[in-house]
Protein backbone atom coordinates (compact mmCIF):
# COMPACT_ATOMS: atom_id res chain seq x y z
CA UNK A 1 0.00 0.00 0.00
CA UNK A 2 1.22 3.55 -1.10
CA UNK A 3 2.34 5.51 2.37
CA UNK A 4 1.22 8.66 0.51
CA UNK A 5 -0.82 9.23 -2.06
CA UNK A 6 -2.58 12.08 -3.80
CA UNK A 7 -6.24 11.96 -5.06
CA UNK A 8 -7.63 14.08 -8.38
CA UNK A 9 -5.49 16.93 -6.28
CA UNK A 10 -6.35 20.59 -7.11
CA UNK A 11 -5.06 23.67 -5.78
CA UNK A 12 -6.20 27.12 -6.79
CA UNK A 13 -4.89 30.43 -5.07
CA UNK A 14 -6.58 32.94 -4.83
CA UNK A 15 -10.10 32.19 -6.04
CA UNK A 16 -12.33 34.85 -7.29
CA UNK A 17 -9.77 37.63 -7.63
CA UNK A 18 -7.70 38.68 -10.85
CA UNK A 19 -4.71 36.85 -9.33
CA UNK A 20 -6.54 33.70 -9.32
CA UNK A 21 -4.48 30.74 -10.40
CA UNK A 22 -4.53 27.05 -10.50
CA UNK A 23 -1.20 25.61 -8.85
CA UNK A 24 -1.87 21.97 -8.93
CA UNK A 25 -4.16 20.95 -11.55
CA UNK A 26 -6.03 16.99 -10.85
CA UNK A 27 -2.91 15.22 -9.91
CA UNK A 28 -2.41 11.72 -8.71
CA UNK A 29 0.29 10.41 -7.00
CA UNK A 30 0.90 6.99 -5.38
CA UNK A 31 4.50 6.69 -3.39
CA UNK A 32 5.67 3.37 -1.92
CA UNK A 33 7.27 2.98 1.23
CA UNK A 34 11.16 3.39 1.15
CA UNK A 35 10.70 5.25 -2.11
CA UNK A 36 13.62 8.13 -3.06
CA UNK A 37 11.09 10.29 -5.50
CA UNK A 38 12.58 13.23 -7.34
CA UNK A 39 10.27 15.97 -8.21
CA UNK A 40 11.32 18.12 -11.38
CA UNK A 41 9.51 20.84 -13.03
CA UNK A 42 9.95 24.46 -13.54
CA UNK A 43 9.34 27.24 -11.67
CA UNK A 44 5.55 27.76 -10.63
CA UNK A 45 5.18 24.00 -12.22
CA UNK A 46 3.23 23.41 -8.63
CA UNK A 47 5.67 21.76 -7.28
CA UNK A 48 6.07 23.40 -3.89
CA UNK A 49 2.18 23.87 -3.45
CA UNK A 50 1.87 20.07 -4.02
CA UNK A 51 4.44 19.40 -1.20
CA UNK A 52 2.77 21.56 1.48
CA UNK A 53 -0.62 19.76 0.38
CA UNK A 54 1.27 16.61 1.72
CA UNK A 55 1.71 17.01 5.00
CA UNK A 56 -1.29 19.03 5.54
CA UNK A 57 -0.28 22.50 5.90
CA UNK A 58 -2.66 23.44 2.80
CA UNK A 59 -5.69 22.70 2.35
CA UNK A 60 -6.69 21.19 -1.38
CA UNK A 61 -9.62 23.10 -3.13
CA UNK A 62 -10.37 19.32 -4.07
CA UNK A 63 -9.22 16.25 -4.20
CA UNK A 64 -7.87 13.61 -1.17
CA UNK A 65 -4.15 13.43 -0.05
CA UNK A 66 -3.78 10.01 1.78
CA UNK A 67 -1.31 9.17 4.75
CA UNK A 68 -1.24 5.24 5.03
CA UNK A 69 -4.58 5.44 3.43
CA UNK A 70 -6.33 7.45 5.63
CA UNK A 71 -7.43 11.18 4.56
CA UNK A 72 -5.77 13.68 6.17
CA UNK A 73 -8.46 16.27 5.95
CA UNK A 74 -11.20 13.56 7.54
CA UNK A 75 -12.62 15.02 10.42
CA UNK A 76 -11.23 14.21 13.63
CA UNK A 77 -7.85 13.48 11.84
CA UNK A 78 -4.58 15.03 14.01
CA UNK A 79 -3.17 17.20 11.39
CA UNK A 80 -0.06 17.71 13.73
CA UNK A 81 0.21 14.16 14.17
CA UNK A 82 0.15 14.00 10.37
CA UNK A 83 3.37 16.45 9.75
CA UNK A 84 5.31 14.87 12.37
CA UNK A 85 4.87 11.91 10.35
CA UNK A 86 4.98 13.96 6.97
CA UNK A 87 8.27 16.56 7.57
CA UNK A 88 8.76 18.81 5.63
CA UNK A 89 11.73 21.42 4.78
CA UNK A 90 10.69 24.50 3.08
CA UNK A 91 12.92 25.85 0.58
CA UNK A 92 16.03 28.08 2.28
CA UNK A 93 15.04 26.54 5.32
CA UNK A 94 18.16 28.25 7.11
CA UNK A 95 15.70 31.49 7.42
CA UNK A 96 13.14 30.01 10.18
CA UNK A 97 16.04 29.22 13.23
CA UNK A 98 15.27 31.11 16.08
CA UNK A 99 16.53 29.52 18.81
CA UNK A 100 19.39 30.53 21.25
CA UNK A 101 21.40 27.35 20.45
CA UNK A 102 21.44 25.24 17.47
CA UNK A 103 21.00 22.09 19.66
CA UNK A 104 17.35 23.93 20.58
CA UNK A 105 16.65 24.47 17.49
CA UNK A 106 17.11 20.81 16.68
CA UNK A 107 14.90 20.24 19.17
CA UNK A 108 11.90 22.20 18.75
CA UNK A 109 10.58 19.43 16.32
CA UNK A 110 10.78 16.82 18.74
CA UNK A 111 9.83 18.95 21.71
CA UNK A 112 6.42 19.74 20.03
CA UNK A 113 5.97 15.62 19.16
CA UNK A 114 6.10 15.58 23.21
CA UNK A 115 8.68 13.51 23.53
CA UNK A 116 11.01 12.65 26.71
CA UNK A 117 14.59 14.16 27.26
CA UNK A 118 16.40 11.38 26.26
CA UNK A 119 14.97 10.46 24.05
CA UNK A 120 15.02 14.53 22.49
CA UNK A 121 18.65 14.28 23.04
CA UNK A 122 19.39 10.83 21.43
CA UNK A 123 17.63 12.13 18.25
CA UNK A 124 19.40 15.76 17.80
CA UNK A 125 22.77 14.14 18.21
CA UNK A 126 21.96 11.48 15.94
CA UNK A 127 20.66 13.65 13.50
CA UNK A 128 23.34 16.48 14.14
CA UNK A 129 25.67 13.31 13.44
CA UNK A 130 24.39 12.59 10.10
CA UNK A 131 24.31 16.30 8.60
CA UNK A 132 27.64 16.20 9.89
CA UNK A 133 27.80 19.20 12.42
CA UNK A 134 30.05 18.10 15.27
CA UNK A 135 29.03 18.32 18.61
CA UNK A 136 31.02 21.75 19.66
CA UNK A 137 28.67 23.48 17.13
CA UNK A 138 25.75 22.30 19.21
CA UNK A 139 26.11 25.22 21.90
CA UNK A 140 26.36 27.63 19.35
CA UNK A 141 24.05 30.43 18.36
CA UNK A 142 22.83 29.19 14.82
CA UNK A 143 22.88 33.40 13.39
CA UNK A 144 27.04 32.51 14.31
CA UNK A 145 26.88 29.72 11.43
CA UNK A 146 28.02 29.19 8.11
CA UNK A 147 24.99 29.69 5.43
CA UNK A 148 25.50 26.28 4.05
CA UNK A 149 25.80 25.09 8.17
CA UNK A 150 22.47 26.79 8.97
CA UNK A 151 20.63 24.86 6.10
CA UNK A 152 21.97 21.33 7.65
CA UNK A 153 20.57 22.88 10.84
CA UNK A 154 17.13 23.20 9.69
CA UNK A 155 17.05 20.31 7.64
CA UNK A 156 18.20 18.34 10.73
CA UNK A 157 15.27 20.00 12.87
CA UNK A 158 12.93 18.43 10.09
CA UNK A 159 15.39 14.57 10.29
CA UNK A 160 14.68 14.99 14.38
CA UNK A 161 11.21 14.43 13.94
CA UNK A 162 12.06 10.70 12.49
CA UNK A 163 9.18 11.22 9.94
CA UNK A 164 8.04 8.49 7.75
CA UNK A 165 7.61 10.21 4.61
CA UNK A 166 10.68 13.28 4.49
CA UNK A 167 9.77 16.03 2.03
CA UNK A 168 12.64 18.61 1.31
CA UNK A 169 11.98 21.45 -1.13
CA UNK A 170 14.92 22.32 -3.31
CA UNK A 171 17.41 21.58 -0.26
CA UNK A 172 20.52 22.30 -2.35
CA UNK A 173 19.20 25.74 -3.33
CA UNK A 174 22.13 28.50 -3.53
CA UNK A 175 24.59 26.20 -2.29
CA UNK A 176 28.07 25.29 -3.98
CA UNK A 177 28.76 21.56 -5.90
CA UNK A 178 30.62 20.57 -2.84
CA UNK A 179 27.57 21.52 -0.18
CA UNK A 180 25.30 20.34 -3.04
CA UNK A 181 26.40 16.68 -2.91
CA UNK A 182 27.07 16.81 0.43
CA UNK A 183 23.58 17.93 1.45
CA UNK A 184 22.21 15.35 -1.01
CA UNK A 185 24.43 12.57 0.56
CA UNK A 186 23.48 12.92 4.01
CA UNK A 187 20.37 12.88 2.65
CA UNK A 188 20.69 9.54 1.62
CA UNK A 189 22.29 8.16 4.66
CA UNK A 190 19.44 9.56 6.67
CA UNK A 191 17.00 7.23 4.35
CA UNK A 192 18.99 4.73 5.06
CA UNK A 193 19.55 4.70 8.51
CA UNK A 194 15.88 5.25 8.93
CA UNK A 195 14.20 3.68 6.28
CA UNK A 196 11.92 6.71 5.30
CA UNK A 197 10.26 7.68 2.11
CA UNK A 198 12.09 10.63 0.79
CA UNK A 199 10.53 12.94 -1.54
CA UNK A 200 13.12 15.70 -3.07
CA UNK A 201 11.87 18.81 -5.18
CA UNK A 202 14.83 20.06 -7.50
CA UNK A 203 15.33 21.46 -10.62
CA UNK A 204 18.75 20.00 -10.97
CA UNK A 205 18.29 16.99 -13.11
CA UNK A 206 22.28 16.62 -11.89
CA UNK A 207 21.36 16.24 -8.69
CA UNK A 208 17.85 14.21 -8.12
CA UNK A 209 19.57 11.38 -10.91
CA UNK A 210 21.92 10.11 -8.81
CA UNK A 211 19.97 9.53 -6.11
CA UNK A 212 16.25 8.38 -6.96
CA UNK A 213 14.82 6.16 -7.68
CA UNK A 214 11.74 7.51 -8.99
CA UNK A 215 11.30 10.72 -10.83
CA UNK A 216 7.72 12.93 -11.32
CA UNK A 217 7.91 15.64 -13.59
CA UNK A 218 5.48 18.43 -13.30
CA UNK A 219 4.89 21.25 -15.87
CA UNK A 220 1.98 23.44 -16.06
CA UNK A 221 0.08 22.44 -12.50
CA UNK A 222 0.22 18.40 -14.07
CA UNK A 223 1.97 15.84 -14.17
CA UNK A 224 4.05 14.58 -17.67
CA UNK A 225 4.93 11.60 -16.35
CA UNK A 226 5.88 9.62 -12.98
CA UNK A 227 8.74 6.69 -14.05
CA UNK A 228 12.22 5.19 -13.23
CA UNK A 229 15.13 7.75 -13.82
CA UNK A 230 15.93 5.39 -16.96
CA UNK A 231 12.59 6.08 -18.19
CA UNK A 232 12.13 8.92 -17.81
CA UNK A 233 15.26 10.52 -19.40
CA UNK A 234 14.45 8.06 -22.28
CA UNK A 235 11.63 10.65 -22.91
CA UNK A 236 14.48 13.49 -23.81
CA UNK A 237 12.38 15.18 -26.45
CA UNK A 238 9.45 15.26 -24.81
CA UNK A 239 11.10 16.57 -21.78
CA UNK A 240 12.95 19.34 -23.41
CA UNK A 241 9.58 20.61 -24.95
CA UNK A 242 8.47 21.74 -21.33
CA UNK A 243 12.09 23.22 -20.82
CA UNK A 244 13.85 21.10 -18.60
CA UNK A 245 17.03 19.78 -19.62
CA UNK A 246 18.90 16.22 -19.48
CA UNK A 247 21.65 15.61 -17.25
CA UNK A 248 24.84 16.34 -18.90
CA UNK A 249 26.63 13.34 -18.88
CA UNK A 250 23.21 11.80 -20.36
CA UNK A 251 23.62 14.54 -22.83
CA UNK A 252 27.15 13.09 -23.47
CA UNK A 253 25.79 9.86 -24.19
CA UNK A 254 23.34 10.14 -26.43
CA UNK A 255 25.63 12.51 -28.58
CA UNK A 256 28.09 9.76 -28.61
CA UNK A 257 25.21 7.03 -29.46
CA UNK A 258 24.66 9.58 -32.22
CA UNK A 259 27.89 9.79 -34.00
CA UNK A 260 28.16 5.86 -34.19
CA UNK A 261 29.86 5.32 -30.96
CA UNK A 262 28.27 1.95 -29.38
CA UNK A 263 27.48 3.38 -25.76
CA UNK A 264 24.09 2.91 -23.88
CA UNK A 265 21.96 5.60 -24.03
CA UNK A 266 20.41 5.39 -20.26
CA UNK A 267 23.28 6.74 -18.26
CA UNK A 268 22.27 9.71 -15.95
CA UNK A 269 25.59 9.38 -13.26
CA UNK A 270 28.57 10.66 -14.27
CA UNK A 271 30.01 7.39 -12.12
CA UNK A 272 28.26 5.14 -14.33
CA UNK A 273 29.30 7.19 -17.17
CA UNK A 274 33.01 6.94 -16.54
CA UNK A 275 32.96 3.34 -15.83
CA UNK A 276 31.44 2.68 -19.49
CA UNK A 277 33.85 4.88 -21.47
CA UNK A 278 36.54 3.02 -19.43
CA UNK A 279 35.38 -0.11 -19.99
CA UNK A 280 34.30 0.88 -24.09
CA UNK A 281 38.38 2.16 -23.95
CA UNK A 282 39.66 -0.67 -21.99
CA UNK A 283 37.97 -3.02 -24.74
CA UNK A 284 40.00 -2.07 -27.45
CA UNK A 285 39.26 0.51 -30.15
CA UNK A 286 36.98 -2.22 -32.39
CA UNK A 287 33.59 -0.60 -31.16
CA UNK A 288 34.72 2.79 -31.75
CA UNK A 289 34.00 3.39 -35.41
CA UNK B 1 -5.81 34.98 8.34
CA UNK B 2 -3.86 37.70 7.19
CA UNK B 3 -4.90 37.66 3.83
CA UNK B 4 -8.08 39.51 4.82
CA UNK B 5 -6.17 43.22 5.95
CA UNK B 6 -6.98 45.25 2.64
CA UNK B 7 -5.41 48.27 4.19
CA UNK B 8 -3.18 49.72 1.37
CA UNK B 9 -4.21 46.78 -0.81
CA UNK B 10 -4.12 47.32 -5.02
CA UNK B 11 -6.72 46.23 -7.17
CA UNK B 12 -5.49 46.61 -10.78
CA UNK B 13 -8.20 46.98 -13.13
CA UNK B 14 -8.51 49.20 -16.30
CA UNK B 15 -11.13 51.77 -15.42
CA UNK B 16 -11.67 55.64 -14.97
CA UNK B 17 -10.93 55.80 -11.47
CA UNK B 18 -7.80 54.08 -11.57
CA UNK B 19 -6.73 56.79 -14.58
CA UNK B 20 -7.10 59.72 -12.37
CA UNK B 21 -4.38 61.86 -11.17
CA UNK B 22 -3.62 60.68 -8.07
CA UNK B 23 -2.89 63.89 -6.55
CA UNK B 24 -6.55 64.75 -7.55
CA UNK B 25 -8.23 61.48 -5.68
CA UNK B 26 -5.88 62.39 -2.96
CA UNK B 27 -7.65 65.54 -2.52
CA UNK B 28 -11.08 64.48 -3.51
CA UNK B 29 -10.47 61.69 -0.78
CA UNK B 30 -10.18 64.61 1.75
CA UNK B 31 -13.05 66.54 0.51
CA UNK B 32 -15.06 63.54 0.99
CA UNK B 33 -14.10 63.29 4.17
CA UNK B 34 -14.68 66.86 5.47
CA UNK B 35 -17.90 66.07 3.57
CA UNK B 36 -18.65 63.02 5.94
CA UNK B 37 -17.45 64.86 9.05
CA UNK B 38 -19.75 68.09 8.60
CA UNK B 39 -22.48 66.79 7.30
CA UNK B 40 -25.32 66.45 10.17
CA UNK B 41 -27.83 65.73 8.22
CA UNK B 42 -29.29 61.71 6.39
CA UNK B 43 -28.79 64.00 3.59
CA UNK B 44 -25.40 64.27 4.10
CA UNK B 45 -25.05 60.35 4.59
CA UNK B 46 -26.87 59.69 1.63
CA UNK B 47 -24.48 62.29 -0.50
CA UNK B 48 -21.89 59.88 0.85
CA UNK B 49 -23.24 56.87 -0.24
CA UNK B 50 -24.01 58.37 -3.59
CA UNK B 51 -20.39 59.43 -4.06
CA UNK B 52 -19.19 56.07 -2.57
CA UNK B 53 -21.60 54.07 -4.87
CA UNK B 54 -20.81 56.28 -8.07
CA UNK B 55 -16.89 55.82 -7.65
CA UNK B 56 -16.91 52.56 -6.97
CA UNK B 57 -19.33 51.47 -9.96
CA UNK B 58 -16.65 53.51 -12.14
CA UNK B 59 -13.61 51.77 -10.59
CA UNK B 60 -14.69 48.14 -11.60
CA UNK B 61 -14.09 47.17 -8.46
CA UNK B 62 -16.44 44.49 -6.78
CA UNK B 63 -17.96 45.63 -4.54
CA UNK B 64 -17.42 42.55 -2.41
CA UNK B 65 -13.92 44.06 -2.28
CA UNK B 66 -14.92 47.01 -0.70
CA UNK B 67 -17.32 44.99 1.73
CA UNK B 68 -14.49 43.24 2.87
CA UNK B 69 -12.33 46.26 3.25
CA UNK B 70 -14.79 46.93 6.00
CA UNK B 71 -14.46 43.58 7.97
CA UNK B 72 -11.41 44.85 10.09
CA UNK B 73 -13.40 47.52 11.41
CA UNK B 74 -16.33 45.66 13.00
CA UNK B 75 -15.49 45.32 16.54
CA UNK B 76 -14.89 49.23 16.26
CA UNK B 77 -18.44 49.52 14.71
CA UNK B 78 -19.93 47.45 17.51
CA UNK B 79 -18.07 49.27 20.02
CA UNK B 80 -18.85 52.89 18.95
CA UNK B 81 -22.65 51.58 18.02
CA UNK B 82 -23.20 49.91 21.86
CA UNK B 83 -21.70 53.27 23.32
CA UNK B 84 -23.92 55.65 21.13
CA UNK B 85 -26.68 53.78 21.84
CA UNK B 86 -26.57 52.97 26.35
CA UNK B 87 -25.06 56.29 27.08
CA UNK B 88 -27.02 59.23 25.19
CA UNK B 89 -30.35 59.67 26.71
CA UNK B 90 -32.51 62.23 25.24
CA UNK B 91 -35.94 61.91 23.42
CA UNK B 92 -38.35 59.20 23.66
CA UNK B 93 -36.91 56.33 25.75
CA UNK B 94 -37.42 52.90 23.86
CA UNK B 95 -36.37 50.45 26.74
CA UNK B 96 -35.35 51.13 30.26
CA UNK B 97 -33.44 48.26 31.77
CA UNK B 98 -31.75 49.24 35.66
CA UNK B 99 -29.13 52.01 34.53
CA UNK B 100 -29.36 50.56 30.96
CA UNK B 101 -31.82 53.10 28.78
CA UNK B 102 -32.10 53.11 24.67
CA UNK B 103 -33.43 56.48 23.51
CA UNK B 104 -34.48 58.06 20.30
CA UNK B 105 -31.14 60.14 20.30
CA UNK B 106 -29.50 57.18 20.83
CA UNK B 107 -30.16 54.91 18.23
CA UNK B 108 -30.23 57.83 16.47
CA UNK B 109 -26.78 58.61 16.87
CA UNK B 110 -25.13 55.04 17.10
CA UNK B 111 -26.72 54.59 13.58
CA UNK B 112 -25.35 58.03 12.04
CA UNK B 113 -22.05 57.24 13.36
CA UNK B 114 -21.83 52.91 12.36
CA UNK B 115 -22.81 54.62 9.17
CA UNK B 116 -20.47 57.35 8.73
CA UNK B 117 -18.07 55.13 9.59
CA UNK B 118 -18.36 52.58 6.66
CA UNK B 119 -18.57 55.49 4.38
CA UNK B 120 -15.40 56.93 5.81
CA UNK B 121 -13.68 52.92 5.21
CA UNK B 122 -15.32 52.29 2.03
CA UNK B 123 -14.27 55.84 0.38
CA UNK B 124 -10.65 55.44 1.86
CA UNK B 125 -10.39 51.84 0.99
CA UNK B 126 -11.40 52.94 -2.60
CA UNK B 127 -8.71 55.21 -3.01
CA UNK B 128 -5.85 52.52 -2.38
CA UNK B 129 -7.95 49.60 -4.56
CA UNK B 130 -7.63 52.09 -7.92
CA UNK B 131 -3.87 53.57 -6.92
CA UNK B 132 -0.81 51.58 -6.84
CA UNK B 133 1.30 52.69 -3.78
CA UNK B 134 4.30 53.92 -5.57
CA UNK B 135 1.54 56.17 -7.83
CA UNK B 136 0.28 57.07 -4.16
CA UNK B 137 3.50 57.91 -2.50
CA UNK B 138 4.31 60.09 -5.43
CA UNK B 139 1.28 61.84 -5.38
CA UNK B 140 1.61 62.52 -1.40
CA UNK B 141 5.34 63.84 -2.62
CA UNK B 142 3.87 66.17 -5.00
CA UNK B 143 1.36 67.55 -2.98
CA UNK B 144 3.63 68.19 0.19
CA UNK B 145 6.66 69.31 -2.11
CA UNK B 146 5.65 73.04 -0.72
CA UNK B 147 6.74 71.84 2.76
CA UNK B 148 10.25 71.46 1.33
CA UNK B 149 10.80 75.16 1.63
CA UNK B 150 10.39 74.78 5.00
CA UNK B 151 13.63 72.42 4.98
CA UNK B 152 11.11 69.19 5.37
CA UNK B 153 13.16 66.54 3.81
CA UNK B 154 9.82 65.48 1.91
CA UNK B 155 11.20 62.99 -0.94
CA UNK B 156 12.79 61.20 1.80
CA UNK B 157 9.60 60.63 4.10
CA UNK B 158 8.07 59.64 0.68
CA UNK B 159 10.70 57.43 -0.45
CA UNK B 160 10.19 55.76 3.23
CA UNK B 161 6.85 55.24 2.89
CA UNK B 162 7.37 54.04 -0.54
CA UNK B 163 9.10 51.20 0.80
CA UNK B 164 7.62 50.40 3.62
CA UNK B 165 4.39 49.81 1.11
CA UNK B 166 6.49 47.65 -0.80
CA UNK B 167 7.19 45.45 1.26
CA UNK B 168 3.98 44.97 2.99
CA UNK B 169 3.19 42.26 0.60
CA UNK B 170 7.00 40.49 0.80
CA UNK B 171 6.17 40.60 4.98
CA UNK B 172 3.25 39.34 4.70
CA UNK B 173 4.13 36.46 2.04
CA UNK B 174 7.20 35.70 4.53
CA UNK B 175 5.20 35.51 7.75
CA UNK B 176 2.87 33.05 6.05
CA UNK B 177 6.41 30.95 4.66
CA UNK B 178 7.87 31.29 8.51
CA UNK B 179 4.20 30.08 9.74
CA UNK B 180 4.41 26.99 7.60
CA UNK B 181 7.72 26.29 8.03
CA UNK B 182 7.00 26.22 11.81
CA UNK B 183 4.07 24.36 11.76
CA UNK B 184 5.80 21.75 9.19
CA UNK B 185 7.76 21.12 12.66
CA UNK B 186 4.96 20.81 14.77
CA UNK B 187 4.59 25.10 16.23
CA UNK B 188 0.76 25.03 17.95
CA UNK B 189 -0.34 28.51 17.14
CA UNK B 190 -3.96 28.16 17.53
CA UNK B 191 -4.47 26.45 20.87
CA UNK B 192 -3.35 27.48 24.23
CA UNK B 193 -3.84 30.61 26.89
CA UNK B 194 -2.66 34.01 26.35
CA UNK B 195 0.93 33.48 27.52
CA UNK B 196 1.30 30.10 25.68
CA UNK B 197 0.13 32.07 22.63
CA UNK B 198 2.76 34.76 22.86
CA UNK B 199 5.14 32.39 23.74
CA UNK B 200 4.50 30.22 20.59
CA UNK B 201 5.03 33.68 18.32
CA UNK B 202 8.52 33.32 19.35
CA UNK B 203 9.74 31.12 17.05
CA UNK B 204 7.66 33.11 14.09
CA UNK B 205 9.14 36.69 14.82
CA UNK B 206 12.56 35.69 15.82
CA UNK B 207 12.77 35.01 11.73
CA UNK B 208 10.46 37.42 10.70
CA UNK B 209 12.71 40.79 12.49
CA UNK B 210 15.79 38.78 11.76
CA UNK B 211 14.96 38.69 7.70
CA UNK B 212 13.75 42.52 8.31
CA UNK B 213 16.86 43.36 8.38
CA UNK B 214 18.88 41.55 6.51
CA UNK B 215 16.05 42.75 3.83
CA UNK B 216 17.07 46.38 4.79
CA UNK B 217 20.80 45.72 4.90
CA UNK B 218 20.34 44.40 0.96
CA UNK B 219 17.98 47.41 0.09
CA UNK B 220 20.14 49.72 0.61
CA UNK B 221 23.76 48.70 -0.65
CA UNK B 222 21.29 48.29 -3.76
CA UNK B 223 20.21 51.37 -4.05
CA UNK B 224 23.90 52.72 -3.29
CA UNK B 225 24.88 50.67 -5.80
CA UNK B 226 22.50 52.49 -8.18
CA UNK B 227 23.82 55.64 -7.18
CA UNK B 228 20.48 56.75 -5.10
CA UNK B 229 21.74 59.96 -3.23
CA UNK B 230 18.10 61.44 -2.17
CA UNK B 231 15.36 63.69 -4.17
CA UNK B 232 17.25 66.37 -5.48
CA UNK B 233 17.80 66.68 -9.36
CA UNK B 234 15.88 63.26 -9.42
CA UNK B 235 13.19 62.64 -12.40
CA UNK B 236 10.63 60.01 -12.63
CA UNK B 237 9.71 57.54 -14.76
CA UNK B 238 6.23 58.59 -14.75
CA UNK B 239 4.85 62.03 -14.38
CA UNK B 240 1.84 62.54 -12.74
CA UNK B 241 -0.36 64.55 -15.17
CA UNK B 242 -4.22 65.89 -14.88
CA UNK B 243 -6.83 65.30 -17.54
CA UNK B 244 -10.08 67.06 -17.69
CA UNK B 245 -11.74 64.00 -16.09
CA UNK B 246 -9.72 65.06 -13.17
CA UNK B 247 -11.19 68.66 -12.85
CA UNK B 248 -14.85 67.26 -13.69
CA UNK B 249 -14.33 64.91 -10.79
CA UNK B 250 -13.12 67.50 -8.24
CA UNK B 251 -15.60 69.89 -9.19
CA UNK B 252 -18.37 67.30 -8.81
CA UNK B 253 -16.78 66.39 -4.80
CA UNK B 254 -16.35 70.88 -4.55
CA UNK B 255 -20.06 71.19 -5.32
CA UNK B 256 -21.59 67.96 -3.22
CA UNK B 257 -19.34 69.30 -0.28
CA UNK B 258 -21.25 72.84 -1.05
CA UNK B 259 -24.66 71.29 -0.83
CA UNK B 260 -24.02 69.07 2.64
CA UNK B 261 -22.58 72.41 3.67
CA UNK B 262 -25.85 74.33 3.12
CA UNK B 263 -27.78 71.74 4.44
CA UNK B 264 -26.48 71.78 7.72
CA UNK B 265 -26.96 75.81 7.59
CA UNK B 266 -30.09 75.44 6.46
CA UNK B 267 -30.90 72.56 9.14
CA UNK B 268 -29.05 74.74 11.89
Amino acid sequence: MPVLEAKDLTYTYSIGSPFEKTAVDHIDLAVEPGEFVGIIGHTGSGKSTLMQMMNGLLQPTSGKVLLDGKDIWEKGTDRRAVRFKVGLVFQYPEYQLFEETVYKDIAFGPTNMGLDKDEIDRRVRETAKIVGLSDDLLEKAPYALSGGQKRRVAIAGVMAMEPKVLILDEPTAGLDPRGRTQILSQIAAFRKSSGCTVMLVSHSMEDVAKYVSKLLVLSRAKVVCYDTPANVFARGDQLSEIGLALPQVTRIFHGLAERGVHVPEEVYTVKFGAEQLLSLLKGGKADDT
Amino acid sequence: MIRDITIGQYFPMDSVVHRMDARFKINITLIFLVMLFWGQSVAALAAGLIFVVTATALSKIPPKMIVKSLKPIVPILIITGVLNLFLLDSGKVYFEWGILKITESGVQTSVFMIARMCLLIAGTSLLTYTTSPIVLTDAIEALLSPLKKLKLPVHELAMMMTIALRFVPTLIEETEKIMAAQKARGADLESGNIIQRAKALVPILVPLIVSAFRRADELALAMECRCYHGGEGRTRLRELKSAPRDYIALGVTLLMLAAVITVNAILN
